[in-house]
Order: C-alpha cells, then sequence, then structure tokens
C-alpha cells in the first residue's frame, strides 16, 4: 500500500492554537514521545479523520468507530516509542488501526477470514460460480450510495477484504497477512464481495422501478 | 491445444476469476471472453465495482467527545483521576 498521507484539520477544536501547528509531524513525534501532552493532541487532530474513517468502513457502526478510534488513539500513546520510522507514521498508524479493528472483532468471536465462508458456497444464495451466467450489467454506472449500503450489508470477511483491497488500497499479500491468511483466500474474497455486491446493485434499481 | 479445439466454459472461466483478477492480468484478450458476452458484461461490472469502491465512504470527522475520552484515558493511565467522560 502506498504511504497513507494525514488528512490535516486545523479547526478541530483538540488542535492547540500553538507553534506546534508549526512543528513538522516528526518534531511532534519527539515531542509526544517525551509526554508532551499538546504534541500528542497534534498528532490525533492530524489524523483523526483517516482513522475513523478507517474504523467506519471496516465496522460500518459510528459507536464502535468512535471505540475504535479512542482504542487506537490510546494504543498509539503507550507504543508511540515503538514507531521506528520504516514506513511513513500515517502508514503505521493505519496499520496499527487495523490492527485494533482485527482483535476487536476476533474478541467478539468473529473469525476475521473464514476458509468455510471464503471457499464454499454461500448458503444464502450469494453468488457461486455460475453467477455470471446471468444477463445483468451495471451499464457502467453504479449509485454511490446503494453501494456504500451494500457495503454495510456484505458479511464481515467479505467486507474487511473488500475495504482493505478496493478502499483502502492494500494489496493480496498484505492483507493476508494482516488477517492470517492465504493471498489466495484473499483473493477469492474479494471476488466474492464483488459479485455479492454486484448482486445487491443489480437489484437496487429495479425495487426503486417498482410502484 | 488450443482454446477453439477446447473452449473454457463459463464455469471454468469463472473460477479462475479471482486468480485472474487477483493477480493482476490483463483479461481483454482472453479467448473465453471473445465469444461470451455474459462474462465479459461480469468482467466489466467487476471493474466498476472496484473503481467505484475508489470514490464511497468520504472521510469523516470524528465526534468531538472521542477526543474527551482518549484524553480521559490517558490521565486514567497516568494515575490523574478525573471524572469519567460519558459516551454520547
Amino acid at each position: 500500500m502506498a504511504a497513507v498521507p494525514p488528512i490535516t484539520d486545523a479547526s478541530s477544536p483538540a488542535a492547540p492554537s500553538s507553534p506546534l501547528e508549526a512543528l513538522s509531524e516528526a518534531d511532534l513525534l519527539a515531542k509526544a514521545h517525551t509526554g508532551d501532552h499538546s504534541a500528542f493532541a497534534q498528532l490525533y487532530s492530524l489524523h483523526k479523520k483517516r482513522i475513523y474513517s478507517l474504523c467506519m468502513r471496516m465496522v460500518g457502526n459510528t459507536a464502535e468507530a468512535d471505540d475504535l478510534t479512542q482504542e487506537t488513539f490510546l494504543q498509539l500513546h503507550r507504543k508511540i516509542s515503538t514507531f521506528r520510522g520504516d514506513s511513513t507514521f500515517s502508514t503505521w498508524l493505519h496499520r496499527l488501526a487495523i490492527n485494533v479493528v482485527l482483535m476487536r472483532l476476533r474478541k467478539k468471536g468473529l473469525s476475521v477470514i473464514s476458509m468455510d465462508e471464503a471457499m464454499e458456497p454461500n448458503p444464502n444464495g450469494s453468488p457461486g460460480r455460475g453467477f455470471g451466467a446471468r444477463d445483468l450489467s451495471l451499464s457502467g454506472s453504479i449509485d454511490r450510495m446503494a453501494l456504500e449500503q451494500a457495503v454495510g450489508e456484505l458479511p464481515a470477511g467479505y467486507r474487511l477484504v473488500f475495504v482493505l483491497h478496493d478502499i483502502e488500497g492494500y494489496e493480496h499479500h498484505e492483507i493476508a497477512s494482516m488477517l492470517d491468511c492465504s493471498v489466495g483466500n484473499s483473493k477469492s474474497q474479494l471476488h466474492k464481495a464483488r459479485l455479492t455486491l454486484r448482486e445487491a446493485l443489480h437489484s437496487h434499481p429495479r425495487q426503486e422501478a417498482r410502484p | 491445444m488450443t482454446e477453439q479445439a477446447n473452449p473454457m466454459t463459463c464455469n471454468e472461466f469463472q473460477a479462475q476469476l479471482p486468480e485472474m483478477i487477483g493477480s493482476g492480468q490483463s483479461l481483454a484478450a482472453h479467448a473465453h471472453l471473445q465469444h461470451c458476452a455474459l462474462c465479459r458484461a461480469l468482467l466489466a461490472d467487476l471493474e466498476t465495482i472496484a473503481e467505484a469502491a475508489r470514490s464511497i465512504f468520504p472521510i469523516v470527522e470524528p465526534p468531538e467527545n472521542v477526543w474527551k475520552r482518549i484524553e480521559s484515558a490517558i490521565k486514567k493511565e497516568k494515575g490523574i483521576i478525573e471524572p469519567d467522560v460519558e459516551k454520547e
């Protein structure tokens, strides 16, 4: 995955109106590392949108996204000294947030990637290998809201891989490493996610067309 | 063995799709797609979905109380006593 750029926001109430705003991220990290709370607040201000949005995409629930964002920045506070600069700080923090989300999902007993889910036909009738035999075509255009809704309704395993690959831009080998599954499993999971979305998107306009 | 001598069925083609798409290979010239409109439509839709995914779920601001909760939790970890910040 390419380096994740921070999304700056000087309007945040957490962003102090101080010379900190003029500091580089490296300087902020150094200050936060020594326990400078204002510097940590500024780091939060710089990265909060990206992290919160990532959590929202992965879990699709505002209350959980709030909790996961909180947990990510608490982890950051505890682990900030372990950032060695091997990747950009944004990328490192992004991965930290993903790990926090995955740990939460596993704690809740959710198998993040289920081999059964990935490899077996979905009992709910989601697409199998013959799915393409249906005459469906999206004609190159998609209702963004309908797609967001459909992503929200994906099974957790499909959703995670779809969000990480198609939205966040991670490669299959990176996803396989994060989710502790094979690269083939990641590819299969993504493919089935897209097929499920295709099915949902085709049913969406038909429902609207009905009186 | 050529494609024409032993043409791939839709099921066979679609069984290979996850790997072919996932490995990033171009499928436009795939022999099966030259004569199968359904699989062409399927592939076009999957590409459209992947393309559209980049523009969904815009970046959003967390609620203000998230930072208050983080601050409160940090203070607790440091042993500084203060009232709990309520979740909204």
